[in-house]
């Protein structure tokens, strides 16, 4: 259909234009929260803002190799890395947010609520996923771990999964948000079901 | 600004949480699930003409206008704390009347062993009622009680102000229940129906989740929310996102000298 092919300058200013997105964006809400302009309460603010730029990042970079086939555009996939990195850094940020700003370096209190609550435990597990792939992202890495890496980076779909109970079961009672989450995720597993049940099956023999 | 008697405030030394917070931080599904939201869209809510009813098991049931819950009972000024199931609190200086007042004037009958409160049912002004999206899902009129004798005690109080003004529409004009060694969910906003009766009646967190929210409802640092620690809570008052806010929740909500009394022989596990 689209024979668009950017070139490699075209590349770098898009990924300058992520990047600066992405900081921006980041930088003015930790702005606001500093300076108690986020509403009445900046931890709780600080916290959703991260934890859903972390999802909503991740399910982009999920977005983009779908789209990269259905619109023939090869290049988007040079894009996914990097989206990749940020839904990290986010959950960093968010992970962060928790520890110093809700819990206040109250680590008993950390290690207590890890363990003790699921919605918790799960956004750890997700978390340390993610932590896993992006130490693995680069790409002479990638080359040497050859199949492995391709079988420890499909975790990025156990690591979606997670994210996304984590954020069904964080909301006092509104489901409609979280509900929101779940279909799309189903949508973006949906479109990958052969790619999937294959790595399964060659598992489970 | 209201007229008042008299006031707590020289027994009371936490610092108050700045009045902007306090009207703009806010669960009130019926008018959105978010914080802000309430403040967003109650702007227009419309509290003149209102009328609240006391009735049930009482000799002499009564209405009150909106004028006359201003006027019926002396005003004071009471200073609470004010500590969310969401393990974040507030220092809230309320206006109004003991609860008890207001229940004694209607002469409970021997029968009236709980007391029943909703808040008013108007899916046009309150557009949380008809929208799920908004609403956050719970089934409305929002229901409350209270035990006969924790309604009595003399903490409990109705709430027509804060701050030296009526109450704004998000915080629950133009009556509300404050019952402040509870959770605030307990603290049921604009009502219109406060009914005595026999039988425990249903209450609406417990309703939506019974394992989460119990009737009772105690500030209990012990007893854990299934999904959260209820151990510790962080104090809203002014101050970025560096403010060292976290502090011990207490037991009552440090309110034991008055009400530990009401629980004597109670397994506070069970009864969460």
């Amino acid at each position: 259909m689209s024979s668009y092919r950017p070139s490699s300058r075209t590349i770098i200013i898009l990924k300058c234009f992520v990047h600066t997105i992405a900081l921006v964006w980041a930088l003015y809400y930790y702005f606001l929260a500093i300076n108690d302009q986020l509403g009445s309460d900046p931890v709780k603010a600080i916290i959703h803002f991260t934890g859903m730029s972390a999802l909503n990042t991740l399910l982009l970079t999920l977005m983009i190799s779908p789209l990269a086939k259905l619109y023939r555009l090869p290049w988007l996939l040079r894009f996914r890395r990097l989206l990749g990195l940020y839904a990290f850094f986010f959950a960093c940020l968010h992970l962060v947010n928790f520890i110093f700003f809700e819990l206040q370096f109250d680590f008993s209190l950390f290690i207590e609520e890890v363990i003790e609550r699921p919605y918790i435990t799960l956004g750890m597990a997700a978390f340390v996923i993610l932590f896993a792939l992006a130490i693995t992202s680069f790409k002479r890495l990638q080359r040497k771990m050859g199949r492995q890496w391709q079988a420890l980076h499909n975790m990025v779909y156990l690591a979606a999964i997670l994210i996304v109970i984590h954020f069904y079961w964080s909301v006092k009672s509104d489901i409609i948000e979280p509900g929101a989450y779940v279909l799309a995720l189903l949508i973006l597993l949906a479109l990958r079901r052969a790619k999937l049940l294959s790595a399964y099956y060659r598992r489970s023999n | 600004s209201l007229e008042v008697v008299k006031s707590n405030s020289d027994l009371v030394s936490d610092t108050l949480t700045p009045e902007a917070k306090v009207i703009s931080h806010n669960n009130f599904y019926e008018f959105g699930a978010q914080k802000n939201e309430p403040q967003e869209n109650a702007q227009k809510f419309n509290v003149d003409p209102w009328s609240l009813t006391v009735t049930g098991e009482v000799e002499k049931p009564f209405t009150l206008d909106y004028q006359q819950l201003f006027s019926v009972f002396d005003l004071e000024e009471r200073i609470y704390r004010l500590r969310c199931v969401e393990a974040w609190s507030m220092v809230i200086p309320w206006l109004g009347f003991e609860l008890s007042k207001l229940i004694k004037r209607a002469q409970p009958t021997s029968k009236a062993k709980y007391v029943a409160f909703k808040t008013l049912y108007d899916p046009e002004q309150m557009p949380g009622q008809s929208s799920r999206f908004l609403g956050g899902g719970i089934d409305y009129p929002y229901v409350e009680g209270l035990r006969i004798d924790e309604a009595m005690n003399s903490l409990s109080l109705l709430s027509v102000g804060l701050y030296g003004k009526t109450l704004p529409p998000q915080n629950g004009a133009p009556i509300r229940l404050v019952v402040p060694w509870k959770y605030g969910f307990k603290s049921i906003k604009s009502i219109v129906e406060i009914k005595l009766m026999e039988e425990r009646p249903p209450t609406t967190w417990n309703i939506l989740a019974p394992g989460e929210y119990g009737f009772f409802a105690n500030v209990n640092p012990e007893v854990d929310h299934p999904r959260w620690s209820q151990a510790s809570e962080r104090r809203i008052t002014r101050g970025g996102l560096f403010t060292r806010n976290r502090i011990k929740t207490q037991m009552f909500n440090g309110y034991g000298e008055q009400v530990a009394d009401l629980y004597r022989n109670m397994d506070l596990r069970k009864n969460y």
